[in-house]
């Protein structure tokens, strides 16, 4: 599809500038603009949660961590002095791709209704989070019911990192 | 999809990536900044029509207000930013 090649282009061009921009301010915006453009593609594949996950946290809330952290900082740390590139980068990079193109080569087809991740367990999920847990969203049964240990100690980790960063942060201030 | 959402969706891409242009080379970090709010009116557009091709528009809806309400509190936190800083560079 033609859409697909500018959202493309989208993606690589906010990625590299995001890593060859001068100063950490500008790159924090490039970032931004980044993680919207990769909403974009998930949002194109169908996986709504991600895309909205995608643009809540890494468009607007990472944005703003990032900006009170260079709060923060003094003028001159925000520049960013970049020692030229190793020519062991130019070589081993290129290969790296390489390799993970060849790689990517075996996956299957997007949508494959015969790939390993569509026959496994999908198929019980779709056919009965509805009778099972009563939710119309198959991705909110899955993340809340079918695994919700799993949720439930990630969400224990994130509270707890809350938690560390708040007290590091009070510290830091009395 | 049909081809007046491909072209309505490859029009907005292309005009992201104009301001994308400005993001990225732009002199002052105030051309940047409205670079980013230009890709970002465009990119609830762009949501919203993705999920009206889609044929579900109700939860694209609900990000792309999502998107906007954070996208209002980001700006927010640059512009508070380039005031403290100064926009010289």
């Amino acid at each position: 599809m033609t859409f697909e090649l500018p959202l493309l282009v989208l993606l690589v061009m906010t990625a590299a500038g995001a890593i060859l921009v001068k100063d950490l301010i500008s790159a924090v915006f490039i970032l931004g603009s980044y993680s919207f453009a990769l909403a974009l593609v998930w949002a194109l594949l169908g996986a709504v949660d991600v895309a909205f996950v995608e643009a809540v946290v890494g468009a607007g809330l990472a944005t703003v961590f990032f900006l009170l952290t260079l709060f923060r900082t003094e003028e001159k740390d925000t520049q960013i002095r970049r020692p030229p590139m190793p020519w062991a980068a130019f070589v081993g990079l290129p290969l790296l791709a390489l390799l993970l193109l060849y790689g990517a080569g075996d996956l299957p087809a997007f949508g494959d209704p015969t790939s390993p991740a569509s026959v496994h367990i999908s198929p019980t999920y779709l056919e009965n989070s509805v009778a099972q847990t009563r939710t119309p969203n198959v991705v909110t049964a899955v993340l809340m019911d079918y695994r919700s240990f799993d949720t439930f100690i990630e969400t224990i980790v994130i509270f707890t990192g809350g938690i560390a960063c708040a007290l590091i942060l009070r510290r830091g201030r009395s | 999809m049909s081809a007046f959402f491909t072209f309505l969706l490859t029009t907005l891409a292309l005009l992201m990536l104009v301001n994308l242009y400005r993001v990225v080379r732009g002199p002052t970090a105030f051309d940047r900044m409205l670079g980013l709010n230009g890709i970002s009116t465009k990119a609830i557009i762009l949501l919203v029509v993705i999920g009206s091709g889609l044929g579900q528009v109700d939860m694209f809806v609900d990000i792309s207000t999502g998107y906007a309400l954070l996208n209002l509190v980001g700006a927010l936190a640059i512009a508070k930013f380039l005031e403290e800083r100064g926009a010289t560079r």
